[in-house]
């Protein structure tokens, strides 16, 4: 099997990005891992967090909420509204990251699934902010704590190794 | 320096003139500040301007000798740039691996059944 890779697009100053992706699975299959719970549980949480869905409907109107907890112990939440579930084509939802300092800071995700030749499917997800902001903070992963951190730790190292870098 | 605390390193990055003197930069190494504006045909305070925000963005560092003003690129916050973007593709591709997983043995389970 044919490694699958994933493409990131985040363009400076804008209030989105982009998440693209093919699976060699029918589409029907790969929305079937993003609206049944069961399957859902098995891929969403990075792999050394446990991964806690405490409430899933998915279906328009329906409401969703899970908590990742890593080997610390430190738990973070999210949760949000299924603005649309239209299989097996695209997921509509808000998203809001519990653990920020102030409430409100949510995001709209679309999940867009399309048909590929030979029973593969291509993925886009859009998540659009309400400011450039929450986007660099979000999209960096920076919803984890210590990324940051991890981020000046590898500064220092870098700083020593390498001087230069081609843009 | 945290990347996530440099908000005015993404807005510094929007702009089309920004973004070329930040490629010149990263292929000549050091040019001082005429030979940047050689490179382009807008006023040479317009593009003072821009050498400025890439400064307060922490993009290029400036540097005077004699007469001169010498610009090169801050390799530490080139290199956070890298790391984000790494970053936010290794989240991602770690969550999509585990989806192939289940997908895989979603396949298996459906064969079975078909025969």
């Amino acid at each position: 099997m044919s490694k699958n890779k994933t493409k990131v697009i985040v363009e400076p100053g804008k209030q989105e990005f982009f998440i693209i992706r093919e699976f060699d699975a029918p589409r029907e299959l790969v929305f079937k891992a993003f609206t049944d719970p069961k399957l859902y549980v098995q891929w969403l949480g990075p792999r050394r967090m446990k991964m806690e869905l405490e409430k899933f409907e998915p279906r328009t109107g329906g409401m969703w909420r899970y908590h990742h907890t890593d080997p610390e112990g430190n738990r973070y939440s999210f949760h949000g509204v299924n603005h649309e579930i239209l299989y097996p084509e695209r997921l509509i939802d808000t998203f809001e990251f519990e653990n920020m300092p102030e409430k409100g800071h949510v995001s709209l995700e679309t999940a867009r699934f399309e048909e590929l030749p030979g029973g593969r499917t291509k993925l886009t997800v859009q998540s659009i902010f309400q400011t450039v902001a929450d986007r660099d903070g979000m999209a960096g992963g920076g919803m984890e704590k210590g990324v940051s951190e991890g981020f000046e730790r590898l500064d220092e190292l870098l700083e020593k190794t390498r001087t230069m870098v081609k843009a | 320096m945290s990347l996530l605390a440099n908000q005015e390193l993404f807005s510094a990055l929007a702009d089309p003139t920004r973004r070329s003197i930040i490629e010149l930069l990263a292929n000549n190494g050091q040019m001082s500040a005429t030979e940047i504006f050689d490179n382009f045909d807008l006023t040479n305070p317009a593009v003072s301007q821009h050498l400025r925000v890439l400064r307060e963005a922490e993009l290029v560092q400036m540097e005077k000798s004699a007469q001169k003003h010498l610009y090169r690129l801050n390799a530490k916050t080139m290199h956070s740039l890298e790391d984000w973007i790494k970053q936010t593709t290794q989240h991602w591709d770690e969550r999509f691996e585990q989806l192939d997983g289940v997908l895989e043995a979603e396949k298996r389970k459906t064969q079975k059944k078909g025969r």
